[in-house]
């Protein structure tokens, strides 16, 4: 394998007596797309804090591009592109103005920025707005604002937290098609997010962490064989709840319940979906199982208390 | 020199508000001298100063100018400042770039500072029109009043570092530079006041400018320059110092 592009060792953070970020082990080759997964307050964004040596974690080691955090701090975030989940955009300046004042940070000569600026726009769709300020942009202009504006510098690596929440489809897989883009340049990612089908859809490998542990760690179709039954039947709907102490239980290899739904794992749908049929009151859904079913097998279908 | 593209940042974002910003930084600083200066100046007529007398207009701009120099710094240093490191979150994009904390702090001590300037500049040039005074000194006066502001600036980013919201600073205002206004020789001189008094107005950073740069506006060298900087320089190098510690308590935990 080749020297990878990040890489984190047994990190850990503590804040007072809650746990953060626990032995957390992990790296990203050249030109991956490594998601990280996790329920709110998993520790996914403490995680990237420390990457960027924002946070001072208790213990661990972070290297990047064979630099030493926290001592090459500056010399490794010259070579990043960071987009966090807040934005932090400049609301005096337009879109173009943002992308300048940002370059300037990396050391950029103005001349060199400006040539920059306009492909920079156009990547983002942006260039019509060049001159408009993000108050007048929506939201998922913004987002690729910061987009634009974390590429600025060039990066080899980014790390990108969330970067779709909060948008309308439109504008997620306007995003998507972007960073498919920057994958084909030979960009590496690091993504958090929350949306299932985007880390299918984008990520290599993913970790996912609950509590600030490592709890799996894979490609998603692999991790998806690893851990789950192929094929996944939902039934909802009057008396539902009822069929768990019924011989259709035998028919499934795994049984939960959530909510007013069962949930029946199975490696073959064809017995239990015939059984079903003898229930035409209740709804049914049968199809393959996906990443969200592994996550909630991961980390459990409890809402968070802190969530 | 990773300080500078944040002090340009701020420039740039000045640049597209500096009229109505200069007009409210000024404003209020003259109808103060004005209506003071001129109106109480006929009660008060002249003032002794070090043996000197002197009308009370040119006693009170020498004196208010000090006052603006350090309202002007504590303005940016405490609401801009915040703005940016809490509200804009401006800070934490920039320190997701190749710029540490100390930089932008250094960044906005030094920003709050030159806009301080900016606006003694402005009210100099103003009481020049006046004619209050043409002491060639009063160019001395000019890099005097700019380690002023720093001083100011520096103070005031400690509370900047402290606060959870912009209500925390009127603390700062009515407890800290409100009486500091009164105790340091800006309206009438400090041997009105009772010993116990001068005797701490007599360490108070404002009462140091005053009494550096009130000699420079009647021509004058002041007396006790080298204690009066000293004074000054270890408010701007001690706040600095503890405005920097606080503000990487604050990011880093």
């Amino acid at each position: 394998m080749t020297e990878p592009i990040l890489s984190v060792q047994h990190l850990a953070k503590h804040y007072g007596d809650a746990t953060v970020v626990s032995d957390l082990s992990f790296e990203i080759a050249p030109g991956e797309c490594l998601g990280v997964i996790g329920p709110n307050g998993a520790g996914k964004t403490t995680t990237i804090r420390m990457c960027l040596g924002l946070t001072v974690p208790d213990s661990g080691n972070v290297t990047a591009f064979g630099l030493q955090m926290p001592a090459d701090a500056l010399a490794i975030k010259a070579q990043l592109g960071v987009v966090s989940q807040i934005d932090t955009l400049d609301p005096d300046f337009s879109c173009a103005e943002n992308l300048l004042v940002y370059g300037r940070y990396f050391g950029m000569k103005d001349a060199q920025i400006r040539e920059r600026i306009p492909s920079l726009l156009e990547f983002a769709s942006l260039t019509a707005k060049a001159r408009a300020k993000p108050g007048e942009l929506s939201g998922g202009m913004k987002r690729r604002l910061s987009l634009a504006r974390a590429l600025v510098n060039n990066p080899r690596l980014l790390l990108l937290d969330e970067p779709t929440t909060g948008l309308d489809p439109q504008a997620r897989h306007l995003m998507w098609e972007r960073l498919q883009l920057l994958l084909q340049q030979g960009k590496s990612i690091l993504l958090t997010t929350h949306f299932m089908d985007e880390a299918e859809r984008l990520c290599h490998r993913l970790l996912v962490i609950d509590h600030g542990k490592k709890i799996a760690e894979g490609a998603p179709r692999d991790l998806i064989k690893q851990y789950l039954e192929p094929d996944v039947v939902e039934v909802f709907g009057n008396g539902a709840l009822a069929l768990v102490d019924t011989p259709l239980k035998a028919l499934a290899a795994r049984v939960e319940v959530s909510g007013e739904t069962v949930f029946f794992y199975t490696a073959d749908a064809k017995p239990l979906m015939t059984a079903l049929a003898a229930y035409p009151q209740l709804r049914t859904l049968h199809r393959p199982a996906n990443l969200e079913d592994l996550f909630l097998k991961l980390t459990g279908r409890q809402i968070r208390e802190d969530a | 020199m990773r300080w500078w593209p944040v002090f340009l940042r701020n420039l740039l974002v000045w640049k597209k508000l500096a009229i109505p910003s200069l007009v409210g930084n000024i404003a209020e600083p003259l109808m103060w001298l004005v209506a003071f200066g001129y109106g109480m100046g006929t009660l008060v007529g002249k003032i002794t100063v070090a043996g000197v007398q002197v009308p009370y207009i040119l006693f009170l701009a020498s004196g208010s100018i000090c006052m603006s120099a350090m309202n002007a710094a504590s303005f940016e240093a405490l609401y801009s400042a915040f703005s940016r490191m809490h509200v804009q979150k401006t800070w934490d994009g920039i320190m997701n770039a190749p710029v540490n904390l100390d930089n932008i702090v250094l960044a906005e001590m030094l920003w709050a500072a030159f806009k301080s300037l900016f606006t003694v500049t402005a009210i100099l040039g103003v009481m020049l029109a006046l004619g209050i005074s043409y002491s060639p000194k009063l160019l001395l006066a000019w890099p005097v009043l700019l380690g002023v502001g720093i001083t100011f600036s520096c103070l005031a980013l400690i509370f900047n570092a402290l606060a959870n919201g912009y209500d925390f600073f009127t603390y700062y205002f009515t407890l800290f530079l409100t009486p500091m206004m009164f105790l340091s020789g800006i309206f009438f001189p400090l041997e009105q006041l009772p010993p116990m008094v001068r005797a701490i107005a007599h360490w108070l950073p404002l009462t140091n400018a005053v009494e550096l740069v009130r000699p420079l506006f009647m021509d004058q060298w002041p007396a006790n320059w080298l204690q009066q900087v000293a004074v000054l320089t270890v408010y701007a190098v001690g706040g600095f110092w503890l405005a920097l510690a606080l503000t990487r308590k604050r990011f880093l935990g």
